[in-house]
């Protein structure tokens, strides 16, 4: 845990804030984070973040799905318990398998979906009775918080924060996770 | 202002000639007597060196049916040729009426982001009223016996079949094509209309062209959905008389739609390449490509719904649909699942996918297939039955109806500018991003 000073420039409009970040950017300085009350449309490829991987989680978290539905479906309709499926007794995973497809289908939408979300929460370090990381309750309102680490450069910051349009700047304070 | 190259018109005369040969030489080597059917089809086992079983088979039989079943052969042969022509008229009509529902909805949802294909759009539904006279005058040489694609056009059929005299009152000649005659009226009016509109809305300094065409859209839609539901039932259901199934209208509406969106995507990326339509991005193309992959997942999803009620419930009259198709038709049946769902599925999930051109043209390319054998399997096992192959006559109206379709479309992109100048849409269309 080490204690650094960070700049806090606030913007009243997303568009303002878009172009602020594209400055910032462009003078080649590193936006530390970015609070919105809601989400900023092409801001994560404007800040320069790193596309993110939570597709191809979905993918992998739906072929589970798709997994435990055909284990799950043949231990119970086939091994456990042989049913006479629509008449047609054969007790064949394979030629019964149109019947299961409804059941493949869910349990891979299910697990895509609700895994995909409970990994989004881990990752944004999200769970129940957290405290909250933003640093000031207006950027659940109606503002926008740009936060930018300190490297002695104080002054050559202000100046071009205040530049872009940024309706109040502070300078604080802060604990690094 | 586009100009039709000079290659690619040659391309579709060449084309046309070619497909007219293929289809002329299916015509005239369609057998004429029972015999030459039989010494078809005797030639044909020879060649596949399977006469000893077919021998065996027969003299189990005894000889009391062969002469009907001979009967029945020749006219399966003798409609194959027919049956080829259909299959490839209605794929290319319906893709152009597949892109005139998609336009349609643009129009009445006052989409934002399409405007600027509107014109490709226009350009391909052209071709709505040479595909439609087509598919017209088919029916009507079916009508007057010509062939005998529709079981129950023949009136001795009908006298020997309890189901098809109930059905007589809708499933007559007449009504048949009075039917086809609003159906294909209300699309090319509408067509006419809208595109007559959306040329207005250029030249004129208010929007009323731009609101007369959202609500004549509105209601085209009503008609449409009811219109090519009846289609489907008419023109295609009605090959296999006994059997219904009552989602087929969608199921045949899924198949169009895709279609369409597919050729749209393809003119587009099509003229892009040759420096036409340059506000169109790759955001364009991306929401189209992601029209392919979410239509081809509905068509699987109606594929599936009416396959596995069916499948389920194991109705004998319902079942024979599947029972003939699995047992004579396995490849293109299961193929066209594998190329209209695994492939696009598969292919088109990554968003960056959406947006390389050339990926966008090849899924398209597979998918268009797809849709072929998708007709293919409706009409070929009631009229051909077990004798269907992808022969000269099917590859040569394919080839023939490919000419024409590229011939009308790309005529009719060039005689307006590609760019709709006052659609009120026209700038968020322009600018938009995703």
């Amino acid at each position: 845990m080490s204690a650094s000073k960070v700049i806090q420039a606030y913007y009243d409009d997303d568009d303002v804030l878009m172009h602020a970040v594209k400055t910032v950017k462009a003078a080649k300085h590193h936006i530390e984070e970015v609070y919105c009350p809601f989400p900023v449309h092409g801001l994560d490829k404007a800040m320069g973040l790193a596309p993110t991987r939570i597709a191809i989680t979905s993918f992998l978290y739906g072929l589970v799905g798709l997994a435990v539905s055909i284990v799950m479906m043949d231990y119970i309709m086939i091994q456990d318990w042989p049913q006479d499926i629509g008449g047609k007794p054969s007790f064949s995973y394979i030629e019964n398998m149109p019947a299961f497809v409804p059941i493949m289908f869910e349990l891979t939408v299910f697990f895509a979906a609700h895994l995909m979300v409970i990994t989004f929460y881990l990752r944004s370090r999200l769970w129940p009775f957290k405290k909250a990381e933003n640093p000031d309750v207006r950027t659940t309102d109606d503002h926008f918080l740009m936060e930018i680490e300190i490297h002695d450069n104080e002054k050559e910051l202000k100046d071009l924060l205040s530049d872009t349009g940024a309706v109040e700047i502070n300078v604080s304070e802060k604990n690094s996770h | 202002m586009y100009t039709f190259s000079n290659r690619l018109k040659i391309a579709s005369f060449i084309l046309m000639a070619v497909g007219l040969l293929g289809i002329g030489i299916g015509f005239v080597s369609a057998p004429g007597t029972v015999e030459e059917a039989k010494a078809m089809i005797a030639q044909h086992g020879d060649g596949h060196g399977a006469a000893e079983g077919h021998d065996a088979v027969a003299t189990d039989h005894g000889e009391g049916h062969d002469a009907s079943h001979d009967e029945h052969l020749l006219h399966q042969l003798q409609n194959k040729p027919w049956a080829a022509l259909y299959v490839a008229a209605f794929f290319f009509f319906m893709i152009a009426l597949g892109v005139l529902a998609f336009y349609a909805v643009q129009r009445a949802a006052q989409a934002g982001w399409s405007p600027l294909l509107f014109r490709v759009m226009e350009g391909i539904t052209a071709y709505i009223v040479p595909g439609g006279i087509i598919v017209f005058v088919i029916l009507v040489l079916s009508v007057m016996h010509m062939n005998h694609l529709f079981v129950w056009m023949d009136a001795d059929v009908v006298a020997h079949d309890k189901l098809l005299q109930g059905k007589a009152g809708f499933l007559n000649p007449t009504f048949f094509l009075v039917r086809a005659v609003i159906f294909l009226g209300g699309w090319i009016l509408y067509r006419e209309y809208s595109r007559k509109l959306s040329l207005r809305q250029d030249e004129s300094d208010d929007n009323a062209s731009f609101k007369m065409n959202f609500r004549i859209s509105a209601a085209f839609l009503v008609f449409y959905l009811i219109s090519e539901s009846m289609m489907s039932w008419d023109w295609i259901m009605s090959v296999d008389p006994h059997w219904f199934s009552t989602l087929f209208g969608w199921y045949v509406f899924a198949s169009m739609f895709v279609s369409g969106i597919t050729v749209i995507a393809m003119v587009t990326i099509y003229l892009k390449s040759k420096g036409y339509l340059e506000e169109v991005n790759d955001s364009h193309i991306h929401d189209l490509a992601k029209f392919m992959f979410g239509i081809s997942i509905f068509w699987t999803y109606l594929w599936f719904s009416q396959f596995m009620l069916i499948w389920y419930s194991n109705i004998p009259e319902e079942v024979t649909y599947y029972v003939t198709r699995i047992a004579d038709y396995r490849l293109p049946f299961f193929g066209m699942v594998a190329m209209n769902f695994l492939f696009p599925v598969l292919l088109l999930m990554n968003s960056d996918y959406k947006r390389i051109n050339w990926f966008v043209i090849m899924a398209g390319l597979v998918i268009l297939a797809g849709h072929y054998l998708d007709i293919f399997n409706m009409i070929m096992p009631s009229t051909v039955g077990d004798q269907w192959y992808i022969g000269i006559p099917e590859v040569g109206a394919v080839l023939f109806f490919l000419g024409l379709f590229i011939f009308w479309v790309f005529r009719a992109l060039s005689t307006v500018p590609l760019q709709p100048k006052r659609n009120p849409f026209i700038e968020e269309s322009k600018h938009f991003h995703y």
